[in-house]
């Protein structure tokens, strides 16, 4: 029985949320991620879901309760963006340290300076040595599932690591989609209720979130890697395990799109993917052999899967919205690491800062680019100058 | 009253220096609080003595925050505790005088704001302490710290500290107090009131700091007692809306024999020390108008 529901990214987090039962939720609103915590307060007036909301002061204080109220076994959830998820930057890395296995969405968004709501990924991309695991979805069904899948990996005792679910900026947690709501007795099947070996107990009282010495210190350091390098086998499993019980998987990691035979590739993360594949679809019935690969995790970052599916091209293009100024954009450098050993041409483009729209134009001149990689000679290109 | 106290530690074997203010305020409270208590510690001292992996020193379950985290830790766990029906338990939090003054006041209000029933105990020792002694927002004035050295120009701290009291109390919180490691059995009191509140409560005490202050470390219960005395510290209550003072000094002992005990204020000339006793005087004033 499909139940079909016709709502945006944020409402679709919600939607996810709700049906993963967190007994504490807790979050400060920021554009254009409050649509997220308005629709779970809703729910929560109407009873619809059982949990504690509570109003926090700042986007600080939003995760530190949410921390608080995990190690105490309570599955939580909260949500932000930029300049909040910034704010949140010492907390992350308190979060990840301490093993919580929290789960976050983030609607990615520009930072300031020059102030703006609209949407691009650095503020994610900034983050990602916080010791969280990244993934961008796509659409709004994607939203939803994968908020699921969230909980599942994050409350997973091999990984024990918070995970943050982004969302582009009002391209996608604003724009509305029909999508399928998984029934409540799927999810359960999936998702198992929390239970957190360690917790804080009043019968086994515990210390958490201490100190350690320079000597102890590496080797908590080197745990909390091997998790994260650990839960790339359990994220593909468990995609497989949610498509099995919902009829829907994402590809674990990352996902080509007709790579076997592209000479030319293009890298995309979050919800430009879908336009680039459409322009892509065109250029295929012109005979151009090109394709697309979709990085869903940033962390853990799909290496080996992305030089599989790069084998057969010969040039390689990385698109994002994001730049790490004064060298290149953040998942171009990851790209370029995880090919490092091989003679393919590697070329960034960055554009859609500050919510400026990627045209299909602008992807068409993109592709004119990487089959005439010769005349460029910029590492990093920006896409999208003209008015 | 100390009969009253719970016959078990919560809070030993920790690396705090001898006569710690502190340590005293965080054990005694625990005493109060008993094994059914979930603590939140800030950085600051109490979590630099006292969670060294693996010498672990808390008896309850206990956790570091954040540094401008602590309350809203606790009110984290406590929506957790309701959450999942865990009843009947404390949830208390300890941090400094910069961990709650400065740093800390946000999520501090925010908690107030909400009511969530958690117990927030300052321990004021005057200045970042466990950092190397730098000045914070209870510092007070003419104090000798390592960011206000005193010099031909400025004679050491030139705050007068913020009052956290007031601050908490116009919040209409549910329960407020100052306190003072000199007086323990009316601090224990306090606490208890405090346990016993069905809202946010809020505990201010004075803690010496014998590295900070440069007294002898068996002076720390003697020095706090010398500062309600001579009127640089009170002791009073704010409860159902109404300031209440606990114990009206009528007559006040040298100030400048209380300051020239410490060496944070051993430059302090004659000037200075008549300078604090007009704030003194103020705040007295203000005090008798408002709580008496």
């Amino acid at each position: 029985m499909s139940n079909k529901v016709f709502v945006s990214g944020n409402e679709a987090v919600a939607i996810g949320v709700k049906l993963a039962k967190p007994k504490v939720i807790a979050a400060y609103p920021i554009t254009p991620q409050t649509i997220v915590v308005e629709r779970l307060a809703e729910m929560v007036e109407k009873q619809e879901l059982n949990a504690e909301y509570m109003y926090v002061e700042s986007e600080h204080s939003a995760l530190a309760a949410v921390m608080g109220a995990s190690v105490l076994g309570a599955r939580t959830f909260t949500a932000t963006s930029s300049q909040g998820l910034l704010y949140m930057a010492e907390v992350m890395h308190y979060a990840s340290g301490g093993r919580v296995p929290l789960v976050m969405m983030n609607a990615n968004r520009a930072l300031a300076l020059p102030w703006s709501i609209f949407g691009d990924q650095r503020d994610s991309l900034s983050m990602l040595d916080s010791g969280w695991i990244q993934v961008y979805v796509e659409d709004a069904q994607e939203s939803l599932d994968m908020i699921i899948q969230a909980y599942a990996l994050a409350e997973n005792k091999e990984v024990l690591t918070p995970v943050m679910v982004n969302l582009d900026g009002f391209v996608l947690t604003h724009t509305y989609e029909a999508i399928e709501v998984p029934q409540e007795e799927q999810v359960d099947k999936f998702l198992t209720d929390f239970k957190l070996e360690g917790k804080m107990d009043l019968e086994n009282p515990r210390n958490l979130f201490f100190s350690s010495s320079p000597a102890d210190n590496i080797r908590f350091k080197v745990q909390q890697h091997q998790a994260i390098v650990a839960s790339r086998e359990i994220i593909e499993n468990l995609d497989k395990q949610y498509g099995e019980i919902t009829g829907r998987s994402y590809g674990g990691l990352v996902t080509g799109y007709r790579t076997e035979d592209a000479e030319i590739i293009l890298v995309t993360l979050g919800s430009i993917t879908g336009q680039v594949r459409d322009v892509f679809d065109v250029l295929r019935t012109r005979g151009e052999k090109v394709g697309v690969v979709k990085i869903r995790f940033m962390r853990p970052f799909p290496e080996k899967e992305i030089l599989e599916l790069c084998r057969n091209a010969a040039v390689i293009g990385v698109l994002e919205k994001d730049i790490s100024f004064g060298y290149h954009g953040t998942v171009y450098t990851n790209v370029a690491d995880a090919l490092k050993n091989t003679n393919k041409r590697l070329i960034n483009f960055v554009g859609g800062l500050g919510g400026k729209n990627i045209s299909q134009k602008d992807i068409e001149e993109i592709f004119s680019g990487l089959k005439n990689i010769d005349k460029i000679t910029n590492t990093v290109n920006f896409i999208g100058l003209g008015v | 009253m100390l009969k009253r106290l719970d016959k078990e530690e919560y809070f030993y074997g920790h690396k705090g220096c001898g006569g710690c203010g502190g340590s005293l305020a965080v054990r005694l409270a625990l005493k109060v609080l008993g094994k059914d208590t979930f603590v939140v510690l800030p950085a600051g001292c109490m979590s630099a003595v006292g969670f060294v992996y693996p010498q672990l020193c808390f008896g309850v379950n206990a956790l570091i925050s954040p540094f401008a985290s602590t309350a809203a830790m606790l009110s984290g766990i406590r929506a957790a505790a309701k959450s999942l029906n865990i009843e009947n338990c404390n949830v208390v939090g300890f941090a400094g005088d910069g961990g709650t003054a400065d740093i800390g006041l946000q999520a501090l209000s925010g908690a107030i704001d909400r009511g969530d029933k958690i117990i927030y105990i300052c321990y004021d020792n005057e200045a970042y302490m466990n950092t190397g002694v730098q000045q914070s927002s209870l510092t007070p004035y003419g104090a000798r710290t390592t960011t206000t050295p005193p010099g031909e120009h400025i004679h050491g701290s030139i705050n007068s500290k913020k009052n956290m009291f007031e601050i908490v109390a116009a919040h209409h919180i549910k329960y407020a107090a100052t306190a003072s490691i000199g007086n323990i059995p009316d601090y224990i009191k306090k606490v208890e009131k405090a346990k016993n509140t069905n809202g946010t409560s809020y505990i201010h005490i004075a803690a010496p700091c014998p590295t900070g202050w440069g007294i002898d470390s068996s002076e720390t219960v003697a020095i706090a007692r010398e500062a309600i005395e001579c009127g640089l510290w009170y002791l009073a209550e704010y409860e159902d809306g109404k300031y209440k003072l606990n114990k009206d000094v009528k007559e006040f002992t040298s100030i400048g024999i209380y300051l020239k005990k410490q060496g944070r204020f051993k430059h302090l000339t004659e000037e200075d020390i008549q300078e604090i006793e007009k704030q003194r005087d103020n705040q007295i004033k203000f005090i008798k108008e408002r709580y008496i």
